[in-house]
């Protein structure tokens, strides 16, 4: 009998079926633990079926036994925790001022008269980490570190409560090859004491080396389970990708103009990664008139390079070209003078301020030029301002003063996008520019931005929803670990392909799929 | 406002369809909005009446221009302050820094300058200054070293304070002459000069952040410093400058205290962090930045100086009298949570 059987789930968020009768079983065999890779492209309902697991979210129907023993959906999560249940989040649970011994324990610290009994603590975590073979010290504090070592604490964690089921999201994303090695080492000592683990990941080469089953979700949905050894990397590709949302695919309205934007092996000073070549030997040109579509997965170094580009974080070398000018950089100030505009991946953070009116958020970077002596601001030009890009851009919004914090997510980013407009800009890099809106606001967004690009503005966008990348784009760079693995004509790709090389490198998965082909 | 709460039909429609989602609409809610809107002005209007009836003393033209030549002293810096605390600042500095940029000034018009018809003048000019430049001290630290501005300005409360005391061995400087002495105890037009070195301040103060550029940058940093530093708003820049600002302000406030006393003191202006702080705060603007205002700012200063007064001519001594204040600075913080927490 399977560990977990999750039958029929289903889960609802305002607007959207997140999860629409989901089914997985992961169960040991034979005494050892089973490593069952869970595979989708984003947005496909991983995370929500994981959130279900354990426990941040309530499933609406369905049922999930663990154990033998049905769940409760109005279970916490400390509770699953108990039961056996381990989730290990992209963004660790951790207490950087607490050794790993404390992180380990927390809240359960051996006690002796009421007061934490360090000794035992101490002696505790210290055979715990050499029993699962984790080269940690457990008197050193978390914050000193290294990605791959707090992975390690989150699984000695999750090991003091015995754990049966170990829950990965992306464990490998922010790791590097060798340590990638290291954490597939430890997930085998685990599975030889029985405990079983779901392997989120999109990168297909280790769920081929290391798992044992795979489940496939698409558009959450469902869509197939089976042995790993029975499928190849090009079968997982092909069953993860084809999602059915349909987007009108632009149409060029003519041939692309001169270059514009011209960047040279750009490189951060401080690399966000520490991965060997990250972000190196970066070459992108963009054309007048062109969408470049940047495809990768998240953390692949699309965000990084539009930072660099825009001022927002600093260059340690390299060149960015704006007509043929080089362009010094210090701040985000100087790319928007030059005629360069960012919109930002994450709306609530970087873009909007939420308490403040719609006509502040448009107009705040072009107040320069609304300004008599470019400090008095002229109230009448600001509102005409708004107004015209209400128009342009059909935001639905009471009237102008209204926080922004209160509309939708589609107009909250059709204000970014009026932001941006404004400055006539002749560069414009857009991230993530439809995440968490919906599908009508969507294509809106998408016309907007091929109306641009008709009016000579040289675009970049970043998605990691393929379908969007290939709908907007003339032109798809394919970003894999810091590089980029492929230059296509958007005419050119498939969504196979795409997925193939973000998730290999290679255009045409091959068994190992590790071989990189040459641009 | 003629419906009262009990008698509006809204919670009865309530209780007989319990899971309606929309709040309900009209009066009970205006009412509501409007007491939230205008708390402070009618909490200083209650207070005003209260004292009026309770001490006839109180309600006299003389008592109402001493009660602002008082408040002018630290509203001046209060109008600074609102710049602070609209980027999510603070500044617990400024009373040292007006003692240390006054005594300066007056340090250097006794023994450097000697009498000069435009003594007033030098001293006007320099205190300012000196607050000026040690207020840029503070937003350097805050920009470039990455210290909270607690901090800074917690290290140059004593640090100015210290500064002060070395300056005169501790002593106070006075024996200024009468040109000097107007700007603390003259008037125009019945108006007490402080009072109306006040509302000039008010007036630039409220127009340079409601009608211009730098205005809305103020408070594109404090709502959100990220977006704005994205939006190509020179982020370290404000910073700086308000800190400068208040700094200068400061200055101007201790040379204005030294003319209305006769003398600057070392001890001038201690405390007067928590009245500029409190009256920023009780004028509604949120310590986490982004939403406030210069008006605010002005009936927070009124109120505690309408509240101190009150209390000495009823006898309440000023110990009782700091006791009130603080209560009410933290009724009126606990109040702006509450309003951010329930927006309807």
């Amino acid at each position: 009998m399977a560990l977990l059987d999750v039958s029929q789930v289903s889960k609802r968020f305002p607007g959207v079926l997140a999860l629409d009768q989901v089914r997985l079983q992961v169960g040991p065999k034979g005494g050892q633990g089973e490593v069952h890779a869970l595979l989708g492209e984003n947005g496909a309902g991983k995370s929500t079926l994981i959130k279900i697991l354990s426990a941040a979210h309530a499933a609406d129907e369905g049922t999930v036994t663990f154990d033998g023993q049905p769940l409760d959906p109005r279970d916490t999560p400390l509770r699953r925790q108990q039961l056996g249940i381990a989730t290990i989040y992209q963004e660790f649970n951790l207490f950087p001022e607490l050794s790993v011994a404390e992180n380990m324990y927390l809240g359960r610290e051996p006690k002796r008269l009421g007061l934490i009994d360090w000794r035992r603590l101490r002696a505790d975590a210290r055979a715990l980490l050499e029993a699962l073979g984790l080269p940690l010290d457990p008197d050193e504090p978390v914050r000193r570190l290294t990605v791959a070592e707090q992975q390690m604490v989150e699984i000695a964690k999750a090991m003091t409560l015995n754990a049966r089921l170990i829950i990965m999201d992306e464990p490998t994303a922010a790791l590097s090859s060798r340590e990638v090695d290291g954490l597939h080492a430890i997930i085998a000592g685990l599975k030889a004491r029985g405990v079983s683990v779901i392997y989120v990941s999109h990168r297909l080469a280790e769920v081929k080396a290391m798992c044992d089953r795979y489940t496939v979700m698409r558009d959450g949905r469902w869509v197939a389970s089976g042995d790993v050894a029975e499928v190849e990397v090009a079968d997982m590709v092909r069953l993860m990708v084809g999602r059915h949302v349909e987007f009108v695919r632009r149409v060029r309205s003519g041939p692309p103009g001169r270059v514009v934007l011209k960047v040279e092996s750009v490189t951060p000073r401080r690399p966000r990664l520490s991965t060997p070549g990250y972000l190196k030997d970066i070459r992108l040109e963009v054309r007048a008139g062109e969408i470049v579509g940047l495809a990768g997965l998240v953390g692949a170094g699309r965000t990084d390079l539009a930072r660099l580009i825009f001022g927002a974080d600093a260059i340690a070398s390299g060149s960015i070209h704006l007509d043929d000018k080089p362009l010094k950089l210090r701040s985000p100030r100087d790319a928007i003078r030059a005629g360069v505009m960012l919109v930002p991946e994450d709306r609530k953070q970087q873009g909007c301020f939420l308490d403040h009116s719609i006509r502040h958020n448009l107009s705040l970077p072009s107040l320069g030029p609304l300004s008599r002596f470019g400090q008095w601001v002229d109230e009448r030009a600001e509102r005409d301002l708004v107004e015209t890009y209400r128009q342009k851009l059909r935001i639905k919004m009471a009237d102008q003063e209204t926080p922004i914090g209160k509309l939708s997510g589609g107009n909250q980013q059709k204000v970014l996008l009026g932001r941006s407009m404004a400055l006539a800009p002749r560069v414009l890099i857009v991230d993530e520019p439809t995440r968490g809106i919906d599908i009508g606001a969507k294509a809106e967004v998408h016309q907007v931005l091929s109306d641009l690009a008709a009016q000579g503005v040289a675009i970049v966008v970043i998605s990691s929803e393929l379908a969007e990348v290939m709908a907007v784009s003339d032109r798809i760079i394919v970003f894999r670990e810091g590089a980029i693995v492929a230059d296509l004509e958007a005419d050119a790709a498939t969504e196979e392909g795409l997925m193939a090389y973000m998730a290999t490198g290679a255009g045409r998965p091959s068994p190992s799929g590790m071989e990189l082909r040459p641009q | 406002m003629t419906a009262s709460p009990t008698l509006s039909p809204e919670p009865t429609v309530q209780q007989a369809a319990p899971p309606q989602p929309a709040p309900p609409p009209g009066r009970r809610f205006d009412l509501l909005a409007f007491a939230r809107k205008h708390r402070t002005i009618l909490f200083l209007l209650l207070l005003i009446a209260a004292f009026g009836i309770v001490n006839e003393r109180f309600l006299t033209i003389r008592n109402a221009l001493n009660i602002l030549s008082e408040v002018s002293i630290y509203g001046i810096i209060a109008v600074g302050m609102t710049y602070v605390i609209l980027i999510g600042g603070i500044d617990v500095a400024v009373g040292s820094l007006l003692a240390f940029a006054s005594l300066a000034a007056a340090y250097v018009i006794t023994t450097v300058v000697g009498e000069s018809p435009v003594s007033w003048l030098i001293a006007l000019t320099l205190s300012s200054v000196v607050g000026l430049v040690g207020g840029y001290i503070h937003g350097k630290a805050v920009t470039w070293l990455h210290v909270p501005a607690f901090i800074v300005t917690l290290g140059g409360m004593t640090v100015w304070r210290g500064a002060t005391l070395i300056l005169n061995d501790g002593g106070p400087i006075s024996g200024f002459d009468a040109a000097y002495r107007w700007w603390g105890t003259g008037d125009i037009l019945f108006v007490p000069v402080p009072v109306a070195v006040f509302a000039l301040v008010a007036i630039v103060g409220h127009v340079v952040l409601r009608y211009t550029r730098y205005g809305r940058q103020v408070y594109a940093v404090g709502g959100n410093a990220e977006a704005a530093r994205l939006s190509g708003v020179n982020v370290d820049f404000i910073v700086t400058s308000v800190y400068a600002v208040i700094g200068a302000l400061a200055g101007l406030s201790g040379f204005l205290l030294s003319a209305r006393l006769g003398s600057a003191e070392a001890v001038a202006g201690t405390g007067y962090e928590l009245r500029v702080i409190a009256s920023v705060v009780i004028g509604g603007a949120s310590l986490t930045g982004g939403s406030g205002g210069v008006g605010g700012t002005i009936l927070g200063a009124l109120l505690i100086g309408v509240l101190s007064n009150g209390l000495v001519i009823m006898h309440v001594t000023s110990y009782f009298q700091q006791v009130v204040i603080g209560l009410i600075i933290v009724a009126a913080v606990a109040f702006d949570h509450y309003a951010r927490t329930h927006k309807a």
